[in-house]
């Protein structure tokens, strides 16, 4: 898709659009899209006519017109569907073709070293499925076969091993839902709302069900000697990605991951084995591992120096920012899910994530921060993974702006963007975990603002 | 594993810190870890005999041909030097399509020379010479992935060769530099003491974790900044799409065009192609990227594409009357530089001959 963008090829995510050379001008964008978001207002302004005089906003019935939905037969209920093994792996139905990851073509024109984004808008619960799982890749997604697959661990260790995907299998497994965020999500917004959708503004992150041998085990394995205190992981692809882990991380929660929600590992997610970095940045979750190296220093490689280090506003800048502090969003209503149905009952959803521990509270504003009521959070509460909330409250119609502020168990409270450009600066691009506001207008529609402190 | 069989291991790859990297070192030892790196030792990890037996001992050969790592402290970098001369030339072949001939960068390819005294700008401009702490992250880096298309076909002396040249283009070295592993470590980089260990648990976590407000947390609600007024946010639900992809998946296929093409091959060839889709874009709406479009180039002139800008070897090859012939293009896809000797495309070539008439066959399929 990104061959149709207008902008120059990047390998790298650029966090200011370029006038001259990137997305269309304010007022050029006149796709099918908006018409489709302004049909669906348009339909549910009329049915919250119709539902003003019931008490209700649904059904298509109107002034005790019999629906034909109901009164006539459907296709569906008088002839056959498909048979088994029409799809022997399905995918979603086709009316739900549009939750898809999608790209930011002026961010990297060049899909090979490029990211996209997750529909966190339209998912629900908190497992991302893998196929819509946001992507990452540094020289492209790989073919590496389990046949093929080999796993070295070297350096200070007593004996250098080599492990076979089989080899792997042997291992005690575990299995544990965890979240895994981009360190640049949000990055875009540091000099402000930019992007219209949590989707591009909050959608750098995934969150699954991993099965896989604990690092731990493996490194003892090799025998770690006394000098060891750090680890290098290294990936297959042609970036050989390549990060730094202090020892004490590898032996505390590292997961050697095969597979993700029940079924193996996707191609776009390293297939057949990833590193699992519970909590911190998503850069150090190695793809396609092939070699764990046990040092005594760090290595200072490329993504740990010249990326993945966070500029503040004297130009010094902080390294080793593994920890993705707690952050929040509400994933709807939200500028890709405007409130089609006016007035009345209204849901307000979102995701909480904490690379500190587990989510014990999000807190929901409409107001854009003057006044907050607890939301109620839905699920397992998972160590580092994402947390469902829900705010069941009744829309008057008026014009609001809706905030989410995560608090993680050690008591850490999610803050304003301003608050962290105070400390950082607006050059930081990555670690951006500020509250984010939606402008929710009175017919319903959705926009990313920011607000007053 | 010992020290002796590791450094066996690494044939004449010096594992041991080079003496010279004492500044590195010391850099080193003075940074605060943070208090989690205090622990190792105390984490219970089973002896020896206590493991599960599972998986083999990696043979030196294994070990030299992937712990290609380079440290701060020189551990790993190999013997060999390169010089600043040979450097350019490699640069100007090798990695100028994407990051141009001076480091400048080309479209939004990183640029790597410049910036210095650009880091509190509102624009910051990080670069090797600007921005990295460490030569080895540099030579680790060209020598681990680049060229992008061509990961791990600079040999050492290459490597350096084109760190030296880097550090040129940034003026940290002069013209008739030799850099060696010997002097490596008295290169200083302009942006290392720039850095700092992560400081989120003194300086933002106690800022960060009070009960937080309730009511009447302030007295003024107004919107400061909106993104609909930049509008640079890509359209989402697209019904143009959707109804394309599901009219091809429900439609018969489509009769093969009469290009006499056997389809099976450029379906083949299609998936070949992605090896050039880094650099080359093809189909409906293609434009220039790093490469010229290729819509119709089998059978078309060389250079044939106005708004690109072709080396001057293509141009050359052009003027002297080069056209892509399926054959000449096999040629080409086999070593490029056999046929187009300086020429800018930076690909190994396609070794295998199916893939080579698969991908010509492909683009044969895609019509000017």
């Amino acid at each position: 898709m990104t061959d149709k963008s207008a902008s120059p090829p990047s390998p790298e995510p650029s966090f200011h659009p370029d006038p001259a050379t990137g997305p269309a001008p304010a007022g050029a964008q006149t796709g099918p899209s908006r018409r489709r978001v302004l049909g669906a207002l348009a339909a549910g302004a009329a049915g919250a006519a119709t539902g003003a005089a019931t008490g209700t906003a649904s059904g298509a019935s109107a002034a005790g017109t019999p629906d034909p939905l109901i009164t006539e037969n459907q296709p569906w209920s008088t002839t056959l569907g498909e048979g088994v093994d029409v799809t022997p792996y399905g995918l979603p139905i086709h009316f739900e073709s549009d939750v898809v990851r999608r790209n930011v073509p002026w961010l990297t024109a060049e899909t090979i070293s490029s990211i996209n984004f997750t529909p966190i808008h339209a998912l629900e619960g908190t497992i991302t499925p893998q196929g819509c799982a946001f992507e990452r890749h540094h020289a492209g997604a790989i073919e590496l076969s389990k046949a093929d697959y080999r796993l070295m661990i070297n350096g200070l260790v007593d004996r250098p091993l080599i492990f076979t995907f089989e080899d792997l299998l042997r291992f005690p497994r575990e299995t544990r839902v965890l979240f895994m965020e981009c360190a640049a999500n949000s990055g875009m917004e540091w000099a402000g709302a930019q992007l219209n959708g949590c989707q591009f503004t909050q959608g750098m992150i995934h969150n699954m069900e991993y099965t896989g041998v604990p690092l731990r085990l493996l490194l003892a394995e090799a025998g770690v000697q006394p000098a060891g205190k750090w680890v290098l992981v290294e990936g297959a692809d042609a970036s050989g990605m390549s990060r730094s882990l202090p020892l004490e991380k590898a032996l505390d929660d590292c997961l050697v991951a095969f597979q993700a929600n029940g079924e193996a590992l996707r191609k776009e997610h390293g297939y057949p084995v990833r590193l699992c970095v519970p909590g911190w940045e998503g850069n150090m979750w190695v793809k396609w591992l092939r070699r764990i190296e046990v040092g005594d220093q760090p290595w200072e490689h490329r993504e740990e120096t010249s990326k993945y280090t966070d500029t503040m506003a004297d130009g010094r800048s902080r390294k080793w920012t593994w920890v993705m502090d707690a952050k929040s969003v509400i994933t709807a209503p939200s500028p890709q899910m405007p409130i089609a149905h006016g007035p009345g009952p209204l849901v307000i959803t979102g995701l909480a994530w904490s690379g500190r521990g587990k989510i014990t509270r999000v807190d929901v504003s409409k107001d854009g921060g003057r006044s907050w009521e607890t939301a109620r959070l839905s699920g397992p509460a998972h160590d580092k993974a994402l947390q469902r909330f829900y705010l069941d409250t009744v829309w008057d119609g008026s014009e609001m702006l809706l905030q989410s502020r995560a608090i993680d168990e050690t008591g850490y409270v999610q803050p304003t963007k301003d608050a962290l450009r105070a400390i950082r600066g607006e050059n930081s691009i990555y670690h951006m975990n500020g509250i984010q506001t939606w402008f929710v207008a009175a017919d319903g529609r959705v926009e990313n603002v920011e607000v007053s402190s | 594993m010992s020290k002796s069989r590791r450094d066996n291991a690494g044939g004449n790859r010096n594992r041991q810190a080079h003496p010279r990297f004492a500044r590195a070192r010391a850099l080193a030892a003075g940074l605060a870890l943070p208090a989690l790196l205090a622990l190792p030792a105390l984490l219970p990890l089973p002896a020896a005999a206590e493991g599960f037996g599972l998986g083999r001992t990696a043979l030196p050969q294994e070990l030299a041909a992937w712990d290609i790592d380079i440290r701060p402290d020189g551990l790993g970098l190999p013997e060999g030097s390169g010089d600043v001369q040979t450097g350019e030339a490699l640069f100007s072949e090798r990695c100028a399509v994407c990051h141009g001939d001076f480091g400048e960068g080309v479209d939004r390819w990183p640029v790597l020379a410049g910036g210095q005294g650009t880091l509190a700008d509102r624009d910051p401009v990080k670069t090797v010479g600007s921005y990295w702490p460490y030569l080895s992250t540099l030579w680790d880096y060209v020598h681990r992935a680049m060229p992008f298309t061509e990961a791990h076909s600079l040999n050492v002396n290459d490597t350096y060769a084109i760190v030296a040249y880097i550090l040129y283009s940034n003026d940290i070295v002069d013209d008739d530099f030799t850099l060696t592993r010997e002097n490596f470590a008295t290169v200083e980089m302009p942006n290392a003491d720039g850095f700092f260990v992560d400081d989120r648990d003194q300086v933002e976590v106690p800022a960060f974790s009070a009960a937080p407000c309730m009511h009447d947390c302030k007295t003024d609600v107004h919107i400061t900044r909106r993104a609909t007024v930049l509008d640079v946010t890509p359209e989402t639900e697209t019904d143009t799409e959707t109804g394309d992809e599901t009219a091809s998946a429900e439609a018969p296929a489509a009769p093969p065009e009469p290009t006499g093409l056997d389809p099976v091959l450029v379906a083949a060839g299609e998936q070949v192609f992605r090896k050039c889709a880094a650099c080359h874009r093809i189909g409906t709406d293609a434009r220039n990227a790093v490469g010229p479009v290729l819509n119709g180039v089998v059978g078309r002139h060389a250079g044939a594409i106005d708004d690109f800008r072709y080396s001057p070897a293509m141009k050359a090859a052009a003027e002297d009357g080069l056209v892509w012939t399926p054959e000449l293009l096999d040629a080409y896809l086999t070593d490029p530089k056999t046929i187009v000797p300086r020429g800018r495309m930076s690909f190994a070539g396609l070794r295998r001959a199916e893939d080579r008439a698969a991908v010509i066959a492909y683009l044969q399929a895609q019509e000017g």
